[in-house]
């Protein structure tokens, strides 16, 4: 859901990305338009456009004029690649910083990671 | 893109107090405008200049390029719901929107149809004898069914209960995506306008002290909790919005972005970050105005929105 963090637009974005990442919303399919997406969020039209032409000037949407706009082949490739490289900042760090705040070893963690895989259904 | 609202230096005093005190603004076609302030901070008067039900003392409004004063030209295309609208004796909720059809040339009767039921308006009731809300609710219809170009709501909301605020919002935001318009909606409910602006300008004692893009806006202040010693030397350099302490704890509010380099730094020194919300913005940005250096806040105003 929207929150006050950071720009609505790329909330919208995200949303979107999470979906193709997911594969709710499989290649070549057709994405909500932007006026469902302000009247599913609540948010102002053009804050929603802007959102989705993030997507589209990086290619992850394409728009087909008169018709709407469609999940571009390739897209899930290159947004699970983005996020490979992202993971390290956004995951890996934090997690080191609040063991070492707890005294858990770097040993110590990695086995929970290891262990942690049986929980979360082991590797996809 | 020509502008629908221009005004220059418009000050408006009345015998002892100054209204409106040198307001600049430029209105964009197309966009929701917020217009925020506390009571009696100059919105109801600043809307009543732009739709020529009051005179300025001094300064130049310009609305889609001509003085409205007088003007048919221009208050043809603006529609403008007041908080405290008076109807004639006679008249019910069927004639006001009867009254309205005539004078919109875009007035919309099936759309006007669909909120009399939404809202469960009584049509043939005796306006006199309509509750606060449903009184409230002629007029967020005539103000939605005109679809004017140009449509100011001030505080419409009084009386309605939240059920009836949210179908408001959730029928302006559909009519507006497929019949884009200037809207100017002032209210004092900031989190739940919110995501629906573009643009909010908050007016204080009649200056204006906020202008920016809400998008621009969101984001452009953060609040750090943490040991106050951390706190301090983590913000030093940063413009203080606010700052609460409890016991060794300080909880500030500082305006500007975070690097993900400088929040990494924040969670290392254990620090905790929390968002602020427009609201929390605007009643920080009012109090500081009032209380601290008014130019200060206005300079810094402009370099966010660059």
């Amino acid at each position: 859901m929207i929150d006050d963090s950071r720009p609505i637009f790329l909330q919208i974005a995200e949303e979107i990305e999470n979906e193709i990442v997911e594969g709710t919303l499989a290649e070549e399919a057709q994405v909500p338009s932007t006026n469902e997406f302000a009247a599913f969020h609540r948010i102002n039209p053009a804050t929603a456009a802007k959102g989705v032409n993030r997507l589209v000037d990086e290619g992850i949407l394409y728009k087909q004029r008169g018709i709407g706009m469609f999940v571009a082949t390739g897209a899930r490739a290159a947004l699970l690649q983005r996020r490979r490289d992202r993971f390290f900042d956004q995951y890996v760090r934090p997690l080191a910083v609040e063991a070492r705040k707890l005294g858990i070893s770097p040993h110590e963690l990695a086995e929970m990671v290891r262990s942690s895989e049986s929980v979360t259904g082991g590797t996809p | 893109m020509t502008s629908v609202i221009e005004t220059h230096n418009v000050i408006k005093t009345y015998r002892n107090s100054t209204a409106l005190d040198g307001v600049n603004l430029s209105l964009e076609p197309g966009k929701i405008y917020g217009l925020l302030g506390r009571n009696g901070a100059g919105k109801t008067t600043l809307m009543s200049m732009l739709t020529a039900q009051g005179f300025q003392t001094s300064g130049n409004v310009r609305v889609f390029g001509e003085s409205p004063y007088e003007n048919d030209r221009v208050l043809s295309r603006i529609c403008f719901i007041r908080e405290s609208q008076k109807y004639p004796d006679a008249f019910t909720p069927k004639h006001a929107f009867r009254s309205a059809a005539l004078f919109f040339s875009n007035w919309d009767q099936a759309f006007a149809d669909r909120l009399v039921d939404d809202f469960q308006l009584p049509l043939k009731r005796s306006i006199k004898k309509l509750s606060r809300g449903q009184l409230s609710a002629v007029g967020v219809i005539i103000g939605l069914a005109s679809r004017a170009e140009l449509t100011f709501f001030d505080e419409p909301y009084l009386g309605l209960d939240a059920v009836a605020r949210q179908l408001f919002y959730d029928r302006l935001v559909e009519d507006y995506a497929l019949h884009p318009r200037t809207i100017v909606l002032s209210s004092h409910l900031i989190d739940e306008v919110a995501n629906l602006l573009e643009h909010v300008i908050v007016i204080d004692k009649g200056r204006i002290i906020m202008n920016d893009d809400a998008e621009s806006i969101r984001g452009s202040a953060f609040t750090v909790v943490g040991s106050a010693a951390v706190v301090g030397s983590f913000l030093s350099g940063r413009e203080i919005l606010h700052t609460d302490n409890f016991a060794s704890l300080a909880s500030v509010t500082a305006l500007g972005v975070l690097t993900p380099a400088e929040k990494r730094e924040a969670a290392e020194l254990g620090l905790e970050l929390a968002p602020v919300s427009l609201q929390q913005l605007v009643i920080r940005r009012t109090l500081a105005a009032s209380t601290g250096d008014l130019n200060a806040v206005a300079n810094h105003s402009l370099e966010v929105s660059q």
